[in-house]
C-alpha cells in the first residue's frame, strides 16, 4: 500500500521534501512569516509545498500578493479561487496604493510598475511586521539570484547586501534576524524551470489559463509580444495581431511578453521548453533588459 | 542540499583565485549547451564593454557588479546543468581567502570536488587549505583539472609533477579517488571535447570523469536513522505527529526508535510521506512519523534507531571561524545543530590546524578563516554522531548572539589526518 518506494524516490521527490524541510524550519524559526504569491507558477508549487508542509493543519501563516495593478483578470481569478479554496488569510501590498499616497512616483496609467513593487513589498512588510517573506525566486532564472542564498538576509532598509550574505552551511538553515530586518526564503532555489512543470504534472497543480495557449491580440514591442488590454494599448505604428500565445512568467502586464505557442497542455509546454534556445526571462521580462545587472540592483533595493 | 539519487551529481569547484575556476564551469556550461541564446549573448556583451574579449567565460558564473569589475568570484554561484546521462549542481566557489567562508558554504553540500589549478604553477597554498577544508568537510572523492597546460606546451613533466602533488596530499587527507586531468579551460581542451594537443594523455575528458563519479556521496552515513523533530502537526482526531527530514538510514514501519534527549523508546506505526503513508523512508525525504504512544515530544528533539547517537552538552568539535573578530576561550555564542538552537560557550581552544603540514599548533584565540579545534559546552544537551558517522547530526554552526551573524562552521569530532 506504500505510495513511494527506497527505489523510486526520484531527483524530484527530493527537491520537494527539501523545500518542505525549509519551509517548516523558516516558520519554526520565525515570529511572523508570509509567503509572496504572484499567481505565477512558482508561487503556485511554492504555495502547493507550504501546504504539504502543514497538513492537516492550515496554514499557519498569510500570503501577500504585490499588487502592481497591471493585472492579467486570469491572475486575478486564479488568486481569490486559490485564496477561497484552501482557505487563506489574503494581505494585498498595492503600488496604486504607493501611488496614491505619494510613497513612489506616478509612472502615469500605462508605465512600467515592476521596480515600483519594491516600495509596496516593503511597506506591506514593515505594516505587518513580517519578519520572513517566502519567495518562490529560482537560481537558474538570473545570474544575481544564481548567487543568493536560500534564506537571504535584509538589512532594516530591506536591502539585500550582495558581498556579505551569511554562510550558510549543510542544511542548518539560520533565520535570526533582529527587529526591522527581514529575511527572503528562497526553497525553490535549486528548482529548474523543467522541474517545476514536472512537479505541475506530476502533482496537477493549478496554474492560471494564460499559461496555456489561446488567441489574444498582441503587439511586437521592443521584440516582445505584448498583450493587448486594459493596461496595454497599441501606439502609433503598432500594429494588433491576433496570435496563438502562452505565458511563459506571469508579471506586470505592461512588461511581461508572450511567447507565440500552441502548447494546450502540460505535457506540450514540456516538450518546448525542453529545445528551447531562449531564457524564461530573456524571453519575457522587459524589465530584466534595462542592464546587465538589472536583477542585482533591484534586488539591493529591496526587490524579491 | 540533501542527499542525493542516483542521477544527481553535487559538484564544488575548489582551488585558488586565478587558477580558473569560473572559466572552467564557464566552459563546461557553454560545450555542453547549457545556455541560452539571450545568456550567452549578455556574456558577450558585457565582455566586449569591459574589453576582455568575445567571450569571457568566467562571465557566466560570476554574475555580480563586483564580481565582473575586479575580475574575482566573491560569492558561490549555483548553475544546473544536465546531459543525456546525468543532472548535476554547480557550485562555483571563490577561490580567495578572504571569501573562505563562501566556499566552505558551497562545498558543504558537494559529493564531489572539482580542484582547478594552474598546472604550471603547482599546489600553491590556497588550494592546499581548500583541499583541506574539502577533506574536512567529507569530501572524499577529488576530480583534479591542470589548467593552463596550454601555456606550457602541454609538457607532460608538468602535468606529472602534478599529479604527484595531489597523490601526496590526497593520501594525507585520506582522498578515496583521485583523477587529474590536463585541460586548458580557455580552449577547451579536455573539457567536454578530447584535447589533440597531449597524446600522451588517454584519460577521460572533465565532463566523462564528471559522468562516471559516484552520486550521493554527501549523504552516506554510518549511523543509524535519524529524524531531527523541526515540528509537531497535529493529525485530525488529536493525534500528533513528527515532522522532519530523514537523514542516516532508513525508518520503517515496526522500528522501535527512541527519543532523545529523554531516552524514550516507542514504535513507528505509522510514516506520512509527501505523496502519501509509506512502509519505509529513505534519507533526504520530508515525512511526519507516528509513534504507538504519546510523548511530550518537540522541536529539537530526536527520533533515532540504532546505533543511537550521543547525548552531550561537552564536546569536542573541529570549527572554521569566519568572524573578523577573533574567538577566544569562554567566549559565549549560540549553537545551531540540526532543528535544536542553544547558548553555548567555549571551553578551550586547543590548537589551530596548519593546512600545510596538517600539524596541530596550541592557540589562543582563533581569527579569520583558522580552522580550530575547540571544546565546546551548550546550555542545553544536544543529540550528535561524528562528523565522519553522519553530516547532518555531525555538523553545527555558531552564530552571534547580538548580530546574528553565522560565524563559524562546526563539525563534531576531528578528522582522522588531524
Amino acid at each position: 500500500m506504500t505510495t513511494l518506494s527506497p527505489s523510486s524516490v526520484d531527483h524530484l521527490d527530493i527537491l520537494e521534501s527539501h523545500a518542505i524541510f525549509i519551509i517548516r524550519e523558516v516558520v519554526a524559526e520565525c515570529e511572523r512569516p508570509v509567503l509572496l504569491f504572484s499567481g505565477g507558477k512558482d508561487s503556485a508549487v511554492l504555495l502547493h509545498l507550504a501546504v504539504k508542509a502543514f497538513a492537516p493543519q492550515k496554514l499557519p501563516f498569510p500570503v501577500m500578493h504585490v499588487d502592481t495593478g497591471h493585472n492579467f483578470p486570469e491572475v486575478i481569478a486564479y488568486r481569490d479561487e486559490r485564496v477561497a479554496t484552501l482557505g487563506l488569510r489574503l494581505e494585498v501590498a498595492s503600488v496604486q496604493e504607493a501611488i496614491d499616497k505619494g510613497r513612489v512616483p506616478d509612472p502615469g496609467p500605462l508605465g512600467m510598475r515592476n521596480r515600483l513593487q519594491t516600495t509596496a513589498l516593503l511597506d506591506g512588510i514593515s505594516k505587518h511586521k513580517f519578519d520572513a517573506a517566502f519567495g518562490g525566486a529560482r537560481r537558474d532564472e538570473d545570474k544575481a539570484r544564481a548567487k543568493e542564498r536560500v534564506l537571504s538576509f535584509r538589512n532594516s532598509f530591506g536591502q539585500w547586501e550582495p558581498k556579505n550574505q551569511r554562510p550558510e552551511l549543510w542544511q542548518l538553515y539560520q533565520g535570526r534576524v533582529n527587529s526591522g530586518e527581514n529575511l527572503r526564503a528562497f526553497p525553490l532555489s535549486d528548482w529548474t524551470e523543467l522541474d517545476i512543470w514536472n512537479y505541475i504534472r506530476r502533482e496537477n497543480v493549478p496554474l492560471p489559463s494564460i499559461y496555456f495557449a489561446h488567441e489574444r491580440p498582441v503587439i511586437k514591442r521592443d521584440g516582445m509580444w505584448l498583450a493587448v488590454g486594459e493596461f496595454v494599448h497599441p501606439e502609433p505604428g503598432e500594429v494588433v495581431e491576433r496570435h496563438v500565445v502562452r505565458f511563459r512568467t506571469v508579471g506586470d502586464a505592461t512588461c511581461t511578453g508572450a511567447v507565440r505557442s500552441a502548447a494546450e497542455t502540460i505535457e506540450a509546454i514540456i516538450n518546448e521548453i525542453a529545445v528551447t534556445n531562449v531564457s524564461e526571462r530573456g524571453a519575457t521580462r522587459a524589465d530584466d533588459r534595462f542592464s546587465e545587472t538589472a536583477m542585482e540592483d533591484r534586488k539591493r533595493e529591496g526587490y524579491f | 542540499m540533501t542527499d542525493g539519487t542516483s542521477d544527481l551529481l553535487r559538484f564544488a569547484t575548489v582551488g585558488s583565485v586565478d587558477d580558473g575556476k569560473s572559466t572552467l564551469i564557464g566552459r563546461l556550461l557553454v560545450d555542453t549547451r547549457q545556455l541560452f541564446d539571450d545568456q550567452l549573448e549578455a556574456v558577450a556583451n558585457a565582455s566586449a564593454k569591459r574589453g576582455v574579449g568575445d567571450l569571457d567565460l568566467s562571465f557566466v558564473t560570476d554574475g555580480l557588479r563586483a564580481e565582473r569589475e575586479q575580475g574575482i568570484t566573491i560569492d558561490v554561484a549555483y548553475r544546473y546543468a544536465a546531459t543525456p546521462t546525468r543532472k548535476f549542481v554547480i557550485a562555483d566557489c571563490p577561490g580567495h581567502v578572504q571569501y573562505t567562508r563562501n566556499m566552505a558554504t558551497g562545498a558543504s553540500t558537494a559529493d564531489v570536488a572539482l580542484v582547478v589549478l594552474d598546472a604550471n604553477e603547482g599546489l600553491k597554498e590556497q588550494t592546499r587549505r581548500h583541499l583541506c577544508i574539502a577533506a574536512l568537510l567529507g569530501v572524499r572523492y577529488v576530480i583534479v583539472a591542470a589548467n593552463k597546460m596550454d601555456l606550457g606546451n602541454w609538457n607532460q613533466a608538468i602535468y606529472d609533477k602534478v599529479v604527484a602533488q595531489i597523490n601526496d596530499v590526497g593520501a594525507r587527507l585520506g582522498f578515496s579517488d583521485t583523477v587529474v586531468i590536463p585541460v586548458s579551460a580557455l580552449r577547451g581542451d579536455n573539457v567536454v571535447e578530447k584535447g589533440f594537443e597531449a597524446s600522451w594523455y588517454q584519460g577521460p575528458t572533465v565532463l566523462q570523469a564528471l559522468e562516471e563519479a559516484p552520486a550521493g556521496l554527501w549523504a552516506n552515513s554510518e549511523s543509524g536513522a535519524r529524524l531531527p523533530i523541526q515540528w509537531v502537526l497535529r493529525q485530525n482526531g488529536g493525534g500528533r505527529t513528527y515532522a522532519g527530514m530523514v537523514n542516516g538510514a532508513n525508518f520503517k514501519l515496526n522500528d522501535t526508535v527512541t527519543l532523545l534527549p529523554a531516552g524514550v523508546t516507542a514504535t513507528v506505526v505509522g510514516i506520512n510521506g509527501p505523496r502519501g503513508a509509506m512502509d519505509e523512508v529513505v534519507p533526504g525525504l520530508s515525512v511526519d512519523l507516528d509513534l504507538d504512544k504519546d510523548t511530550d515530544a518537540g522541536r529539537g528533539d530526536m527520533l533515532a534507531t540504532e546505533p543511537l547517537p550521543t547525548v552531550t552538552q561537552e564536546f569536542e568539535a573541529t570549527i572554521c571561524w569566519f568572524s573578523e573578530k577573533p574567538l577566544d576561550s569562554g567566549s559565549r555564542l549560540r549553537l545551531k545543530h540540526t532543528t535544536r538552537s542553544t547558548p553555548v560557550r567555549v571551553n578551550a581552544i586547543a590548537g589551530t590546524l596548519d593546512v600545510g603540514t596538517l600539524s596541530v599548533s596550541p592557540a589562543e584565540q582563533l581569527v579569520t578563516n583558522d580552522i580550530g579545534l575547540v571544546n565546546l559546552m551548550t546550555a542545553d544537551p544536544i543529540v550528535v554522531d561524528d562528523y565522519r558517522e553522519n553530516r547532518v547530526t555531525g555538523s553545527f554552526i555558531l552564530i552571534d548572539e547580538v548580530t546574528n551573524a553565522t560565524v563559524a562552521a562546526g563539525m563534531i569530532g576531528h578528522a582522522n589526518f588531524i
